[in-house]
């Protein structure tokens, strides 16, 4: 038996999913399923779309219109679903790795579009499907299967890239408050223009393993112990802020949504 | 005082994973981990306050019993 919420929007019969002990893929996955269950919407007026990594396996356990596409391209397949079916509701679930390295110019792009498509990122800071390579979003020091001496890339801030290149909505939750995931993605969806909504999980299998960050329950907690609300975050001295990350509604702005400026542009024909 | 108990907790031992994500961050201690699986310990203490369900990770645990 599972609970009303999971009966509801779940492909039960795919249950257990596949992911790892401790893995915090299937909080992210229920907070985005109470946050469409809490705004009432039905079921067919979503369609969720869906890279290629541990957690882009998320759109097979829901039972909506789902998508599950290739590496790093699910906001191309989103925005043609949008376009198609500017009613949808699109969400997309996307990796660090397919969000921000493969599919990163994907990213930009539809950010800069303003075009109305809620994505959710799974940071897990590393490619966990691959087994363990690090991503844009690996720390800078940080080991991974690619790294075993440590990345000596500097890591991408996602929240920051999402704003710089055109988002109206920009979050950033973790696991630990999943709670805040629901009211974010309630937003995201309800902002009618691109919505990123970056959420921080644990692969304690990789990530946690390669960088002796212990079990689950120690990388939750220590997400719990170094996210910051933003209002507090920017009252910090620098020094304090580094080993600190700021969660919360980071960005919002208003500009016209791309599938309703596309639609008035085809009115002049 | 104690509140009048409507939900009961309910577990799902087949999607338990044995995590603890549950037990370490359940308020008032009311859950176990038992032969690898999630346990209730202490009933009685629950305050329904849903925590355990919203960070299951695997949907074992959740209130809505009667
Ligand atoms: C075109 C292409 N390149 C590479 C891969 C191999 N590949 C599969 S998943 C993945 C990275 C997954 O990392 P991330 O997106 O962060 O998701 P996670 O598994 O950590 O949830 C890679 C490189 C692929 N499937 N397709
Ligand atoms: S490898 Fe990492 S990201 Fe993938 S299911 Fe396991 S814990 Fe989750
Ligand atoms: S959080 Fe879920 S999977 Fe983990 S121990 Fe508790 S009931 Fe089991």
């Amino acid at each position: 038996m599972v609970s009303k919420l999971i009966d509801k929007y779940y492909r039960t019969d795919r249950l257990p999913h596949i992911w790892c002990t401790g893995c915090g893929n299937g909080i992210v996955l229920r907070s985005i399923v109470k946050a469409i269950d809490n705004l009432g919407l039905n079921k067919d007026d979503i369609c969720v779309v869906s890279g290629i990594g541990c957690s882009s396996r998320a759109s097979g356990y829901l039972d909506f219109n789902t998508v599950h596409t290739t590496h790093g391209r699910a906001l191309a397949f989103a925005t043609g679903i949008k376009f198609s079916n500017p009613n949808l509701h699109v969400i997309v679930i996307t990796g660090d790795g397919d969000c921000a390295a493969i599919g990163g110019n994907h990213l930009i792009h539809a950010a800069r579009r303003n075009i109305d498509i809620t994505t959710v990122v799974f940071n897990n800071n590393i490619y966990g499907m691959t087994g363990g390579q690090y991503s844009p979003a690996t720390p800078t020091g940080d080991k991974g299967t690619t790294a075993p001496y440590g990345n000596i890339d500097y890591n991408f801030d996602l929240c920051e890239l999402a704003k710089a290149a055109g988002a109206t909505y920009v979050s950033r939750s973790t696991i630990y408050a999943a709670n805040m995931i629901i009211k974010q993605v309630e937003e995201g969806i309800k902002n009618k223009g691109f919505s990123f909504i970056e959420t921080l999980t644990i692969c304690p299998t990789y990530y946690g393993r390669k960088n002796s960050k212990g079990n689950a329950v120690d990388m939750v907690t220590h997400l719990k112990d170094s996210a910051v609300n933003i209002s507090a975050y920017e009252k910090l001295s620098e020094e304090e802020k580094a080993n600190r990350i700021p969660i919360g509604e980071l960005y919002k702005r208003n500009r016209p949504e791309y599938t309703e400026k596309y639609e008035s542009m085809m009115k002049l024909f | 005082m104690k509140e009048i108990k409507n939900d009961k907790l309910i577990i799902e031992k087949n999607l338990c994973k044995g995590c603890g994500i549950c037990v370490a961050f359940c308020p008032k201690n009311v859950l176990e981990i038992k032969d690898k699986k999630v346990s209730i310990r202490d009933l009685d203490s629950c305050i329904q306050c849903g925590l355990c369900e919203l960070r299951c990770p695997d949907y074992a645990i959740y209130l809505g019993g009667k």
